[in-house]
């Protein structure tokens, strides 16, 4: 498992990329990718191109993620989702709170 | 670089050696570096020794009388036990086998003679790191053992506590309840509740808290007790839903919710009312057709939304007598095989088709897990209702201790809930509690809730909202009908239900007179009453039901009041 982050050119856009298992092992780092990120970009994009599993505290931290971003004023996408893992997020109806790709 | 390696601490030595001129020169010169000596002249006195001082180093000529140094070494090992005792032969054999025999006998090294007092030094310095380190793995290994009872301690004592919560309510009482659940599903966040409404519907919630150990079991407790508390005071599915995400959502952190099923079946109405957060599907199956309906997740999990936000929409379908409701935990589809395979809902559905005794499913499905994974996970939770005729009404809410001395007997209120009101709140439990004050009543609280909630319904279904209850002939007329039902409530603005309570003491006890009125056209008393009761208790107003329970029944207004009685006896 590893997270990866990458700042847009103009600092607006900050994206997250998981690799491996999504999952609870990852809690730590997938916090200090979006803590450490300063001035707090305007779009965060969640990439799930090379994800493998997903459970329920990888949700959790999705939640967190979108707290940090200001709740309801973020806006977060989660793109590449694999179909196991898309099932996952339809099951929790994460669509309501996130725009998944 | 210093010749001599500095001394760390000053260690206790034992010095073995029959050599009486060596002995005093070993002796010197790790006096000299600090260190405080012990001596022995045989194997026997170097063991006698150890035993007595506990010395933290040896160093032991291989060749000595009485008994040899590779004995002695042996011996002070197993004295030694777990705490490492470095011992360093002194010896002047210069075969490799000698040699290695002094590192067989449990020596940590072995220092040619004539000693070089440099060597010497440094071997010692060496050998105490090592011995430090041994003591340190050893101290937080005990630690850790220790932190480990300790935690599994808790663990034992809060899953005591929470089989106790879990498992209050009617869960094994029911005679309709079936369920599975792995031992230590609970500590995997699997909560499983159950509890009887005043009126005798049965609300049942299957709940998943996010991740693991005890951190997904706290929430359980909150939960349960909004759980409990709420359905024997009479309150519906939403606004249970409502108060459960408020609590969960105050204090759970951000990262953790609950995905949970909450459903209330009906024998009565002849309906399973669900909401689903989160969970995999449940199905209800007719047995009749052999046909299963996905219930399907609609909503986030609990403690996600704000209480603005939450959505606590449900939805209803019609079940006949022997109908099944099945839900699981994501446990069950969740099992991988050697390939990350998941098990999923489509070898579910071919375990559904195959099974032939519906009272085996259960086991169906593990063998199906087993077989699929070789080892079933220790967190499935599985449960199936099966409505069954004639669920008893109970008696309600605590039996109070009081004489009933002070109990009020000669009163009347009345009440009217407008549009804006009937939209959002449920009068229901607040009136049930009001008439509870009556000791009289008390015995009868489960035919008085369900007489009300009839009476109720009826006014605001058919009277204010204008819905037909024939609409619910057939299923899709009965989805039809809550899917209208909840179309026109939403865009209600104007009419109302009064309900007006009159509470008279007889030379007996006592004369509760309940009328309920309504905004809306009113109906044809005559013919609905002619109805056969199978067909008013599914398709009708339940006015069966009401006639069966209260003294006496009146309808006047052209349908649009009804008024019923309650009598009872004073308590002796």
């Amino acid at each position: 498992m590893s997270v990866e982050k990458k700042v847009s050119m103009d600092g607006k856009t900050l994206t997250i990329a998981i690799k491996g298992r999504f999952d609870f092992s990852s809690h730590q780092d997938f916090r200090n990718v979006y803590e450490g990120v300063y001035p707090k970009p305007e779009m965060v994009v969640v990439d799930l191109k090379e994800t493998t599993y997903m459970d329920s505290s990888a949700l959790g931290m999705l939640l967190l993620l979108r707290d940090h971003a200001g709740g309801d004023k973020a806006y977060i996408r989660v793109v590449n989702s694999s179909s196991d893992v898309r099932k996952i997020l339809a099951i929790s109806n994460f669509d309501k709170l996130f725009d998944i790709e | 670089m210093s010749v001599q390696a500095p001394v760390l601490e000053a260690l206790t030595i034992l010095i073995a050696e029959d050599s009486a001129a060596d002995l005093l020169l070993l002796s010197t010169i790790v006096r000299r570096q600090g260190h405080q000596v012990l001596t022995a002249t045989n194997g026997a006195e170097a063991v006698e020794v150890f035993t007595r001082e506990r010395p933290h180093l040896v160093l032991m000529d291989a060749l000595m009388p009485v008994m040899d140094g590779f004995e002695a070494a042996r011996r002070i090992k197993q004295l030694a036990g777990e705490a490492l005792v470095p011992l360093i032969f002194l010896t002047s054999l210069r075969e490799s086998e000698a040699l290695a025999q002094c590192l067989d006998a449990g020596g940590d090294d072995f220092l040619a003679k004539p000693y070089n007092p440099v060597i010497l030094a440094a071997k010692i310095n060496a050998m105490d790191r090592l011995r430090r380190l041994q003591a340190t793995v050893l101290q937080q290994r005990d630690l850790i053992a220790k932190h480990h009872e300790y935690l599994l301690h808790e663990q034992r004592v809060a899953k005591a506590v929470f089989d106790k919560v879990a498992h209050s309510g009617c869960i094994n009482a029911a005679p309709n309840i079936r369920y599975l659940q792995s031992p230590y599903a609970l500590f995997n966040g699997d909560l499983l509740l159950a509890a009887y409404t005043p009126s005798g519907d049965m609300h049942v919630l299957l709940g998943d808290f996010t991740g693991h150990g005890l951190p997904a079991a706290v929430g359980a407790m909150p939960l349960a007790e909004v759980f409990y508390g709420m359905t024997a005071k009479g309150y519906g599915l939403a606004q249970t839903l409502r108060e459960m995400n408020a609590k969960l959502k105050r204090i759970l952190p951000a990262d953790m919710f609950c995905c949970a099923t909450l459903l209330c079946l009906s024998t009565q109405r002849r309906a399973v009312e669900v909401w689903n957060g989160g969970m995999p599907e449940g199905y209800v199956h007719e047995v009749a057709t052999g046909k299963r309906t996905p219930l399907m997740s609609r909503h986030l999990p609990l403690g996600v939304l704000s209480a603005e936000q939450f959505d606590d929409r449900t939805e209803v379908w019609p079940v006949a007598l022997g109908d099944r409701v099945f839900l699981l935990s994501d446990g069950v589809l969740d099992t991988a095989d050697a390939n990350e395979q998941l098990f999923g809902a489509e070898r579910l559905l071919q375990v559904f088709a195959a099974n032939r005794e519906p009272d085996r499913l259960f086991e169906d499905i593990e063998q199906a897990l087993a077989a699929f994974r070789g080892q079933v996970r220790d967190d499935i939770s599985m449960v199936e209702i099966t409505l069954q005729a004639g669920q008893s009404l109970r008696a309600t809410g605590p039996l109070y201790a009081d004489s009933g001395q002070s109990c009020p007997l000669d009163w009347s209120v009345s009440f009217e809930f407008r549009a804006d009101t009937l939209k959002r709140y449920d009068p229901l439990p607040y009136l049930l509690q009001l008439l509870l004050e009556i000791h009289g009543l008390r015995e009868q609280s489960g035919a008085l809730y369900s007489v009300m909630a009839e009476l109720y319904s009826n006014a605001l279904e058919h009277g204010v909202l204008g819905l037909d209850s024939r609409l619910k002939r057939d299923a899709e007329g009965f989805a039809q009908y809550y899917r209208l039902r909840n179309e026109r409530l939403t865009h209600l603005d104007t009419g109302f239900v009064r309900v007006h309570v009159q509470v008279v003491p007889t030379d007996t006890g006592g004369t509760l007179s309940l009328r309920v009125e309504d905004s809306g056209q009113g109906f044809d008393v005559e013919r609905v009453l002619a109805r056969p009761p199978d067909i008013d208790r599914l398709s009708g107003r339940g006015l069966s039901l009401v006639r069966q329970l209260s003294s006496a029944v009146g309808w006047s207004d052209g349908g649009r009041s009804v008024c019923v009685e309650f009598c009872w006896k004073a308590l002796a």
